[in-house]
């Protein structure tokens, strides 16, 4: 029995979604569950998700029609599998610890945005700021990436078979990206670690970011990657790292630097 | 934040639910702007001269000022008698609402010296004016002005969309997207970002003589593109030398008579979401928008930084 009933919200503008109840509209078999996210509100999705994998312990969940809608799967930090049957929108699996993500569509920007682990596979292509300030798991983008891909990245993997846009891997800390097509302006721009593998052109490196020397240990990683998502021989590629000139704040201004030299 | 949307279908015979297409996208991205919500939209072009023409900020009065309907009666026949002079003969005239009227004229002078008396009536401005293009821009989101100015049956080639979320100016339908190219017939413009050169463009184009109906920046890329388009330059050519032009943060959408285009500046700070399709070109700040008028899996892709692109219908 209700006891007290929940304050009235009010919402002149309807930008907010009220509290939903969770739609429990799944088809569920076993392990296995599905259901359509057509007619569900980006909060009922995410509340049915969570039903299905915390409260019942499902661990394949099929979401059909999607839609593009913004904010679907953030947040899931359990061992899962969860497959988007379409595109998404903006925050698409953002801050998932754990979780296999498969979007068969494309994404929106800020995919995987501070993920911890797990993986996520987008056949389509993604927005600018995919896998922002990732910490950890792989994700890989079968189409072109937009600007900004791994902004912050500081630990996983993010691999892009088709291009990447301007500012790739910018202020990254650490990790690895591998752009299997070309990269727009400004690679590398202001890293601090990790590493730039580029299959195709390079517009112009970033600040900071400079030619690395290729090892063993790099033909190890990318093979074993490439192995792992079944994605054939890789391109050659080049590497990219920091220059590590910025480390160290110049103590001369740019005109005192001339007087001296 | 802002949102906007634009639509070319590629057989250009104007049979399209134009109206209805763009309400449907531009609804889906009210989280973007849910100030205002304004359209830009297409027919195939007629021998007359449509101007669209606002007599009032809407409700600006209206609450217990007995004499403001008195008042915009009194503009709107002010309006006809300067339109008059100006040398154009009135096919007709259609009240959309209490402060909006939209006069088909017959008019082969200068554009700008009929815009210039029409606004000099005082509160009138001139929303657009061309052969083809008609604004429709008020408060409130896609559903209520698509509602209020009977959009949904609002068929057309090609027209251009934004949701409002204001930033650096009012909130009023003179601040609202999309802009009307003053003086220039059939071109007008919907922009997302900010331009932090706004103040010495305005100048420079008001020394040529422009005038501008808002404090808002973006309507200078319509005036600036509208201005290179004068000076010879083609729609692409204009829109490419505004990439080198204007400072700061921006994707915006330019339309013509026959032509759509995007530009987006150099950092790549705001979305656009691209669908080229056999049958039409979507494209919108955000997918779930093209989503909202095409129901099955498409290929989309968002255009890098710098980039120009253009469809003609």
């Amino acid at each position: 029995m209700d006891t007290v009933a929940p304050p009235a919200r009010f919402d002149p503008r309807g930008l907010v979604e009220l509290d939903e109840r969770v739609p429990g509209t799944s088809e569920i078999d076993g392990e296995k569950a599905s259901f359509d996210a057509r007619d569900l509100t980006t909060r009922q999705i995410n509340l049915e998700l969570r039903r299905l994998i915390y409260e019942l312990g499902v661990r394949e969940v099929t979401v059909r029609n999607p839609g593009a809608k913004h904010s679907l799967g953030v947040g899931i930090l359990a061992r899962c599998a969860i497959t988007f049957e379409g595109s998404l929108g903006y925050f698409a699996a953002g801050l998932i610890d754990g979780p296999e993500v498969h979007i068969t569509g494309r994404v929106g920007w800020s995919a995987c945005e501070n993920m911890m682990s797990g993986v996520c596979v987008i056949d389509g292509n993604a927005g600018s700021l995919t896998a922002a300030a990732l910490r950890g798991g792989d994700v890989v983008v079968h189409g072109r990436v937009g600007a900004r891909t791994g902004i912050d990245q500081k630990g996983g993997t993010v691999i892009v078979l088709g291009d990447a846009g301007s500012m790739t891997g910018f202020m990254m800390q650490r990790g690895r990206q591998i752009i299997c097509g070309n990269a727009g302006h400004g690679l590398g721009d202001s890293m601090y670690d990790g590493v730039l593998y580029v299959g195709g052109t390079v517009a112009s490196l970033g600040i900071d970011c400079v030619p690395g020397e290729w090892t063993d240990v790099d033909t190890e990683f990318v093979t074993r990657k490439f192995g792992i998502y079944g994605l054939g021989s890789p391109p050659e590629l080049q590497k990219f790292v920091c220059g590590k000139k910025l480390y160290n704040y110049d103590s001369l201004e740019p005109s005192e630097r001339k007087m001296v030299l | 934040m802002c949102g906007i949307a634009g639509i070319i279908y590629r057989n250009g015979n104007g049979a399209h639910r134009l109206g209805s297409d763009m309400t449907r996208m531009l609804q889906s991205m009210k989280h973007r702007g849910p100030d205002s919500t304004g359209y830009a939209l297409y027919r195939p072009p007629t021998a007359d001269l449509i101007m669209r023409i606002k007599l009032d900020d809407g409700g600006s009065g209206g609450n217990g000022d007995l004499e403001h309907a008195d008042r915009l009666r009194r503009r709107r026949h002010e309006v006809q008698a300067r339109m008059r002079a100006a040398g154009a003969s009135l096919t007709s005239i259609d009240d959309i609402n209490e402060y909006t009227i939209a006069a088909r004229l017959s008019y082969d002078g200068d554009l700008k010296r009929l815009a210039d008396y029409v606004e000099s009536v005082p509160g009138a401005e001139v929303l657009s004016a061309g052969s083809a293009l008609e604004i429709i821009k008020d408060l409130g989101d896609a559903r209520t002005v698509g509602t209020a100015y009977k959009l949904d049956s609002y068929v057309g080639t090609h027209g251009i969309g934004h949701v409002r979320m204001a930033t650096e100016s009012d909130v009023d339908i003179s601040n609202a997207h999309p802009y009307w190219a003053y003086p220039f017939s059939d071109v007008a413009v919907v922009h997302n970002g900010q331009l932090t050169n706004y103040h010495q463009w305005r100048r420079r184009l008001e020394r040529l003589g422009h005038r501008f109906a808002s404090d808002c920046d973006s309507e200078i890329i319509a005036v600036y593109l509208a201005q290179k388009m004068a000076e010879g330059a083609s729609l692409e050519e204009a829109m490419r030398m505004s990439l080198e032009d204007l400072d700061g943060v921006f994707t915006y959408i330019c339309v013509s008579e026959d032509a759509l285009g995007m530009a987006k500046d150099e950092l790549a700070a705001k979305p656009l979401v691209l669908y080229e399709g056999e049958d039409m070109v979507v494209l919108a700040s955000e997918e779930i928008a093209i989503r909202a008028i095409i129901d099955r899996e498409i290929e989309t892709y968002d255009p890098y930084e710098s980039e120009v692109m253009v469809w003609t219908r």
